[in-house]
C-alpha cells in the first residue's frame, strides 16, 4: 500500500465559537491531482493552513510527506509549494525579479536556469522584463504559480487558483497543472466550483468543516442512485409544471433551455409522459449522469434527514 | 417572441482613445427571459453593461432598456433597472433592515409603498427572524438573496446580475436560480454576466462577446451544436499522467489535457471520430497504459466558448 503524500484525519479546529474543522478527513496519493471542493466557509483554507503547519489542530492529525507539519521541519518546508488565495506578487518588480526574489528566499541553486525553465513552462519569456502589475490577471496567476514552483516542490497546495480567472486563462492553468502532474508532483487544490472538480483525479466534497464524500468523480456520481433524463424542450417552465404533477416523476430541475427529470423508477424512460405534454415541444431526450453538484446536494439532504436502513 | 424586447441594443459602440471597447453590439432581450452575457476579462462586458445602466455614454449607436433611451435619458434608465453584484452591493457592518431601508431611500420609496416593498423583500429573503442581524453575519446564500431583494425593491423591469453565485453553497445556488426563474416568469428581464459556464447553463439564451463584438448568441443547446462537427475524445484511466504522456504527441489529437482520472482531447483537423478513437486506443495499448475504451464526448459550453473566443491574447 502506498503512503499518501498528504493526509488529514479526523481534524477538529475551533476559532472561539466558530467550528472551522469538524472531523474533516481526506488523503492525497503521490502524483495525484486532488480537489477539496466546497462552498465558502466549508473549511478548505483552514485545512490547507493546518497542512502547512500554520494552524495547530485541536485534535486529529495532519501528515505531509511523512512529516507532522506542525513541527515545521526544514526539509518539509523545501518540499512544499503553496499558492494562497491572495498571493502577493511584487507589483513594482519585474517578472524576472519576482522569480529571483522567491528563489533567493528558498535558497535555490542554479536559479537562473530554473527561472528560464519556469518562464518557458508558463510561456512568459516574452514578458520577463515587464512589471508584474502590468500583466493581465491570467498572466499574474501564471507568474504566481511559477513563483510557487521555483524551489521544485514535491507537493503543491493551491488555494482557489481559478477564482476570478476567466475561462481561457483557467483552461491554460489546468493545462499547466496537467504538465506538472506528468512530472510526478502531488497537487491539492481547493475550488468552490463543482464543474472544476471533474478535472481532479479524486475529490473530497466538504461542507461545514466535514467531508461529505471522498472518491473519484465517477465513483461519487455512482453514489447518487438515480437516472436522469435530459429533456431539451420549449417552453421549459410549462413542461416543468406539468412533469412535477406526474406520479412517475421524483424531481425536475430547470435549466435555461432544458430540464433534468429524475424518474421515480430509474429504468422508466417516461416516453409516454413526455409525448403527452400538451403545449410543449420536446426536441431531444437523452440519459445523462448525475453531476457532482447533484451528488453534493443529495449528500447534504441525506445528512439533514434521518437515514433509512438499507432493505 | 411576440412582445417587443425590453432590452434593445443597436450598434452600441464605445471607444476609449484608440481602443474600441464595445464594437457595434446588437442584441435583444425579452420580458421573462434570462439572458447570459459571457466573455473573457477585457472583452467589453462591463463597459457594455455600464452603458445599458445609463452610467456611461456610448460613442455611437444606442440602446433602449425598459422602454427608455439610454442616450437621451440615462437617469431615467437608472430608475427602471436593478443591479446586483455579489461583491459590492451590501453594507456588511449594517443590519439587514438598514440595508433594505437604505436601498429603499436611494430608489425614492417612502410611506406605504416602502413598507410594502420591505415586507416583500423580507419574505423573499426568508430573513424575517434576522432583520436585526448584521449582514456580514449571514451565510453566503442569505446575503445573496438580500442583495437580490435590494436590487429589486423598486420593481425594475430589467435586472443586471454580475456573477451572482460565485462561492455559494450549491444547495443555496440551486435555490437562487429557482428564485431567479420565478422572477423571470413573473415578467422581469434578467441579464446575467459571468465567467462561469455552469451559471450560463441556467440562461435561456447566451450571448458570447469577445473584443467588444458579439461572436455568437443562442440557447445553450444551440451553441453546443456549433461544435457538432468536432470530435472530442474522453478516456478514463487509473494512470492519467501516463495516459497524458502516451497521447500528448499523437498526430491524430490536438489539445490533449488531463481531465480527472483520465484525459480529454480534441481530434486534429480532418481526423474522423473513428480514426481519433482508434489511434487513441492504439497509443494507450502500445504504452501499456490501462484505460477505459476511448469514447466520443459531448461538447460543453466551455468548449464552445474557448472555440469561439480563442486563446489568451499575448498582449496583457
Amino acid at each position: 500500500m502506498t503512503e499518501p503524500a498528504v493526509a488529514l484525519t479526523d481534524a477538529h479546529l475551533r476559532f472561539g465559537s466558530v467550528v472551522a474543522l469538524d472531523g474533516m478527513s481526506f488523503d492525497v496519493m503521490p502524483g495525484e491531482m486532488f480537489g477539496l471542493v466546497g462552498p465558502d466557509g466549508a473549511g478548505k483554507t483552514t485545512a490547507i493552513r493546518a497542512l502547512l503547519g500554520l494552524l495547530p489542530l485541536d485534535s486529529g492529525t495532519a501528515q505531509v510527506l511523512g512529516h507532522d507539519p506542525a513541527r515545521r521541519d526544514r526539509d518539509l518546508k523545501g518540499a512544499v509549494g503553496y499558492l494562497s488565495q491572495r498571493f502577493t506578487l511584487y507589483g513594482d518588480l519585474t517578472v524576472d525579479e519576482n522569480l529571483e526574489f522567491f528563489g533567493q528566499i528558498h535558497g535555490v541553486k542554479d536559479l537562473g536556469r530554473r527561472i528560464d525553465q519556469l518562464l518557458l513552462f508558463t510561456r512568459l519569456q516574452r514578458f520577463r522584463t515587464w512589471r508584474a502589475d502590468r500583466l493581465s490577471g491570467g498572466m499574474q496567476k501564471k507568474l504566481a504559480l511559477a513563483c510557487t514552483l521555483v524551489h521544485t516542490p514535491r507537493v503543491l497546495f493551491l488555494d482557489e487558483p481559478t477564482t476570478g480567472v476567466d475561462p481561457m486563462s483557467r483552461r491554460e492553468l489546468w493545462g499547466l497543472l496537467s504538465e506538472l502532474l506528468a512530472s510526478g508532483l502531488s497537487v491539492l487544490l481547493t475550488t468552490p466550483y463543482l464543474d472544476e472538480a471533474e478535472r481532479c483525479a479524486r475529490v473530497a466534497l466538504v461542507r461545514g468543516g466535514r467531508t461529505l464524500a471522498c472518491d473519484t468523480p465517477a465513483a461519487l456520481r455512482a453514489l447518487r442512485p438515480a437516472s436522469i433524463l435530459e429533456v431539451v424542450c420549449a417552453p421549459v417552465r410549462r413542461a416543468r409544471d406539468l412533469l412535477v404533477q406526474s406520479p412517475r416523476v421524483e424531481e425536475v430541475q430547470l435549466f435555461g433551455d432544458r430540464l433534468h427529470v429524475f424518474p421515480r423508477v430509474p429504468e422508466d424512460a417516461l416516453t409516454d409522459v413526455l409525448a403527452g405534454l400538451s403545449g410543449v415541444s420536446v426536441s431531444t431526450v437523452r440519459r445523462v449522469q448525475p453531476s457532482l453538484e447533484d451528488v453534493f446536494i443529495w449528500r447534504v439532504t441525506m445528512e439533514a434527514e434521518p437515514r433509512r436502513p438499507n432493505p | 417572441m411576440s412582445s417587443p424586447p425590453t432590452v434593445e441594443v443597436r450598434q452600441l459602440t464605445r471607444r476609449f482613445g484608440n481602443l474600441v471597447a464595445v464594437d457595434a453590439l446588437t442584441f435583444d432581450a425579452y420580458r421573462g427571459e434570462i439572458l447570459g452575457f459571457l466573455g473573457p476579462n477585457g472583452a467589453g462586458k462591463s463597459t457594455a453593461i455600464r452603458m445599458l445602466c445609463g452610467l456611461l455614454a456610448p460613442t455611437s449607436g444606442g440602446a433602449r432598456v425598459a422602454g427608455v433611451d439610454v442616450v437621451a435619458q440615462p437617469d431615467e434608465v437608472k430608475r427602471r433597472i436593478g443591479y446586483m453584484s455579489q461583491r459590492f452591493s451590501l453594507y456588511g457592518e449594517l443590519r439587514v433592515s438598514d440595508n433594505l431601508e437604505l436601498y429603499g431611500a436611494l430608489y425614492g420609496l417612502h410611506g406605504s409603498r416602502l413598507q410594502e416593498r420591505l415586507d416583500w423583500a423580507i419574505s423573499l429573503t426568508k430573513l424575517s427572524d434576522r432583520v436585526g442581524a448584521r449582514v456580514d453575519e449571514l451565510a453566503g446564500g442569505f446575503r445573496q438573496r438580500l442583495a437580490l431583494a435590494c436590487a429589486l425593491l423598486h420593481e425594475p423591469e430589467v435586472v443586471f446580475l454580475d456573477e451572482p453565485t460565485g462561492g455559494v453553497d450549491p444547495v443555496m445556488r440551486r435555490a437562487f436560480f429557482q428564485l431567479i426563474d420565478d422572477l423571470a416568469a413573473g415578467g422581469i428581464t434578467v441579464l446575467l454576466t459571468t465567467h462561469f459556464l455552469d451559471e450560463a447553463e441556467y440562461c435561456h439564451r447566451v450571448a458570447i462577446i469577445s473584443r467588444g463584438r458579439l461572436v455568437a448568441a443562442g440557447t445553450p443547446t444551440a451553441l453546443k451544436e456549433l461544435l457538432a462537427g468536432q470530435v472530442l475524445v474522453d478516456v478514463r484511466s487509473d494512470r492519467p499522467g501516463a495516459a497524458l504522456t502516451a497521447l500528448a504527441s499523437l498526430p491524430e489529437l490536438a489539445q490533449v489535457e488531463l481531465f480527472g482520472a483520465g484525459v480529454h482531447a480534441r481530434a486534429a483537423t480532418g481526423v474522423s471520430e473513428t480514426q481519433a478513437l482508434m489511434a487513441t486506443a492504439d497509443a494507450l495499448h502500445r504504452a501499456g497504459v490501462p484505460s477505459s475504451p476511448p469514447a466520443a464526448a459531448l461538447p460543453t459550453l466551455e468548449d464552445v466558448f474557448l472555440d469561439l473566443v480563442g486563446h489568451e491574447e499575448v498582449s496583457p
